[in-house]
């Protein structure tokens, strides 16, 4: 009965995780040698290492996702905003002889900066969020392409490097970096009641107007983050390839965020997030990219297996499954019960 | 109860005729048992307080819900609607509060969207056009059917859903609260329209908060109260208080003078002084102060303003004139925030839109207010929250199997009794409680007003709006009347008694 309680309680919790324990189960019963690391020169190697490598990008733009979405709002310019920090980054490593952290300032600031124009366009104008950041969206990539003339900027920076593809106590940098910016993000939301605020104002603004919490301050400032941290992303992949690529670098990256948050169990009408699980999110998402890349099927059919397991993971958290299926089996159900009343 | 009229009319049969209809939802008896009759060509008034059953009536009668028993015969045919198209087909039609059509399509394509003209099984826009202009013409309108909805009044609005209300051969017309966004002029082009359709043998069933008009264009009154059918009345036979007394359900008469000690304390200094505070089209200015350890009710009938005095007062809704005071401080210019700080609290009337998180736990909403106040930078440690939840879940003995428990899963009482948790957690020096026992079972409504006595023992100051005036005169030291969005009287000590509020009121 104990056992079932915890089962229950957590239900929410366990189905993301029990999700990518099965993918990454089934991949390594396809493709041998993809659960193998070897330690090489101080260095991890292996498929999984390599999913927690590309992993970073999406892991930081859904953090900043989960936020905005939190607030009842969504975020659809991270991918722009990408391409336009990385534009900076570049340009800015190539045509100054500025301290490379200074570049790294002023592209994280970008970032923000186009967080607060989304956040102005959704707290103080009141447009609809997915229209708001619709624009910047659109017009991102086309900014980027300013930046870099149309060009693919290429440069050369040691620390960017470093950032890009060096290690750290046998882990990737940038994964230590993602990690670093996760725990942080936990700690203000959940040890400060900046989580709560947020939340109270996307489930309920008017209740939260009413106790006295600033709603408008607080959405603005999701947005803020959410620039931030695609900011971050946008460096991560520009030092990846070394360049600055205006057209495709973090290209429909902003609707695998989105996914992500949702397959840890969020709604995109607000309220309750789940920061640590959006992140097994992304590492779902990530697991069945490399997978299908390393099982030697063909390129072609990519995308639509994908889609095929996402959809699987997301019916079965749907509440109407979970209806559908305790009904074909009545006696589970009955023992749920049972342990649900005392 | 000389002046019922359903014995009268054995000759004529009535257009429409309920019997014994009854609904309940999970436990709550919304209507039980009512019986109604109206004839062609009668304008009936259906009154009631909230919760009284009105809107459930008129959905029971246009199939959004599905009764538990009883029979609607119209036209002498029993009928079962099974939605309000259905109805409207079957001959009643209904026009709600809030403008049922789509506001960014045509009047044409509104008054359309159940039946387009069709020519060879295309939509033939010319003869919409044409019908369109007919049905406009039908009450009244001359207006031009191809321009946008909302590019008119609302009360142009109003009468193309009378329009369209109208298009399908009604011969019942539903009218629910449809004055209640209208001014004087387009009130009286309503009256005319509705008079013009009496004439022609509508029966017509009209919702609304406003006896003058009550007086003004019904024939007949029928009174609901917690679901039951009190009587129907001819208007013309019917006086105000008495009207007033069937709605709240106490007679003038029956009403002996309340054993309350309503002791004032005069000389206490102010804690909230309200002076000649008001906002235009929506509360005329007035005056109220309350002292520590007072309890001032607002009463009054709905729409009359009471919590439009508790949004001002609290300072949700910000007045354009006048100034608010809370002990030494001048609320007008603060935010929610500050005022909160300085010692203001309120438990709005919609406790599920207003007051609730529904998603976030009970401690989560308990901790709520005092956490907004003091800042998200500086969180109470969850410990701390753990015994001031815990301590006030005994203290209000609030039933919840555990504090991390969503808000939204515990009962009605349970819920306002976690909301009025979350302001005594701030120790407010005022709290504003608008109709706090609304909608609560009888065990949680005795334990608030006990709460709401032993705060002002404390020396907390409490404005109080409630429907229930036995609640009001039970605690109040002093009764604020409230009509048609002014304050009309404030009754004090002696003087607070259900037939005083009561008279004050109708007068």
């Amino acid at each position: 009965m104990k056992k079932n309680d915890f089962l229950h309680k957590h239900q929410k919790t366990l189905a993301p995780l029990l999700s990518l324990v099965l993918i990454i189960l089934v991949t390594a019963s396809v493709t041998p040698g993809f659960l193998k690391i070897t330690f090489v020169d101080g260095h991890l190697f292996g498929s999984l290492v390599d999913i927690l490598h590309r992993g970073t990008p999406t892991a930081l733009v859904a953090l900043g996702m989960a936020v905005v979405i939190a607030t009842r709002g969504i975020d659809l310019s991270v991918g722009a905003v990408i391409a336009i920090c990385g534009a900076v980054t570049a340009v800015l490593t190539v045509n100054t002889d500025w301290p490379v952290w200074i570049v790294i300032l002023c592209a994280l600031g970008t970032g923000a900066l186009c967080g607060l124009w989304n956040g102005i366009l959704v707290s103080v104008f009141n447009i609809q969020p997915i229209v708001a950041t619709l624009i910047l969206m659109v017009a991102g990539r086309g900014i980027a392409q300013m930046i870099t003339e149309g060009q693919i900027v290429t440069f050369h920076s040691e620390v960017l490097d470093a950032i890009g593809n060096g290690y750290f106590l046998a882990f990737p940098i940038r994964v230590w970096i993602a990690i670093g910016l996760i725990l942080l993000t936990v700690i203000v939301m959940r040890k400060t009641a900046l989580g709560l605020f947020i939340e109270s104002v996307g489930a309920n603004v008017r209740a939260s107007r009413l106790v006295g919490i600033e709603a408008r301050l607080l959405v603005m400032s999701a947005y803020v983050f959410s620039g931030f941290c695609a900011g971050l992303s946008g460096i991560i992949l520009a030092a990846d390839i070394r360049g600055a690529d205006a057209n495709n670098a973090g290209l429909w990256l902003e609707l695998d965020a989105i996914l992500a948050v949702v397959l840890a169990g969020a709604s995109l009408a607000g309220g309750r997030i789940y920061l640590l699980l959006t992140v097994v999110g992304v590492l779902i998402i990530q697991t069945l990219t490399t997978a299908i890349l390393t099982s030697g099927l063909p390129v072609q059919y990519n995308l639509v297996v994908k889609a095929t397991i996402i959809l699987a993971v997301l019916l079965i958290q749907s509440p109407k499954t979970r209806q559908w299926l305790s009904g074909l089996f009545p006696k589970k159900e009955g023992d749920k019960k049972g342990s649900t009343t005392p | 109860m000389s002046n019922f009229v359903e014995g009268a009319q054995v000759v004529t049969r009535p257009l429409l005729k309920i019997d014994n209809l009854s609904k309940s939802f999970t436990g709550v008896q919304a209507l039980s048992g009512v019986s109604l009759q109206i004839k062609s060509g009668e304008i009936r008034a259906l009154l009631g307080e909230n919760g009284a059953g009105k809107s459930t009536l008129i959905k029971v009668l246009t199939g959004v819900y599905p009764r538990d028993g009883g029979d609607i015969l119209l036209d002498g045919n029993a009928i079962n609607a099974a939605d309000s198209g259905h109805a409207q087909r079957l001959g009643i039609s209904t026009v709600y509060q809030e403008v049922n059509l789509i506001p960014t399509l045509s009047v044409m394509e509104n008054l359309t969207l159940q039946h387009q003209e069709k020519v060879f099984g295309l939509i033939s826009w010319k003869k919409a056009e044409i019908r369109a202009k007919a049905l406009l013409a039908q009450v009244g309108l001359d207006i031009d059917p191809l321009r946008q909805l909302d590019t008119y009044s609302i009360a142009i609005q109003q009468l193309v859903a009378i329009a369209r209300a109208l298009s399908t051969q009604a011969k019942m017309l539903i009218l629910d609260e449809p004055t209640a966004s209208l001014d004087s002029d387009e009130i009286k082009q309503l009256f005319d329209l509705m008079r013009r359709l009496k004439a022609e043998g509508m029966g017509i069933i009209f919702v609304t908060h406003f006896l003058d008009q009550v007086y003004s264009i019904t024939d007949s009154i029928t009174v609901l109260r917690n679901g039951e059918c009190i009587g129907t009345f001819n208007t013309a036979e019917l006086t105000r208080s008495d009207l007033v007394s069937h709605m709240v359900g106490k007679s003038l008469e029956e009403l002996a003078p309340s054993a309350h000690d309503h002791s004032i304390q005069r000389e206490r200094k102010a804690l909230l002084a309200l002076n000649n505070v008001g906002k235009q089209r929506y509360l005329q200015p007035l005056n109220l102060s309350i002292a520590a350890g007072d309890i001032v009710g607002v009463a009054g009938l709905l729409g009359s303003g009471r919590t439009e005095l508790c949004e001002l007062a609290y300072g949700s809704v910000k007045p354009d004139q006048g100034e608010i005071r809370l002990g030494k401080h001048s609320l007008t210019k603060f935010s929610l925030r500050r005022a909160i700080q300085v010692g203001m609290g309120y438990c709005p009337e919609d406790r599920k839109q207003d007051g609730i998180v529904a998603e976030l736990s009970v401690r989560e909403n308990m901790i709520l207010a005092l956490q907004a106040s003091r800042g998200w930078w500086s969180p109470i440690s969850l410990s701390d929250q753990q015994g001031l939840v815990e301590d006030m879940i005994q203290r209000l003995a609030i039933k919840t199997p555990d504090m991390d428990k969503p808000i939204g899963e515990l009962s009605g009482g349970n819920q306002q009794k976690v909301i009025l948790a979350r302001w005594l957690i701030t120790h407010p020096a005022l709290l504003i409680l608008d109709e706090p026992t609304r909608g609560i079972d009888i065990g949680a409504h005795h334990d608030i007003i006990q709460i709401i006595k032993e705060l002002c023992e404390q020396g907390m100051g409490l404005l109080v709006a409630s429907s229930e005036l036995e609640e009001l005169v039970m605690f109040a030291h002093r009764v604020v009347v409230m009509k048609d969005h002014h304050k009309v009287s404030e009754l004090l000590g002696e003087d607070i008694s259900e037939q005083a509020i009561l008279r004050t009121i109708a007068s």
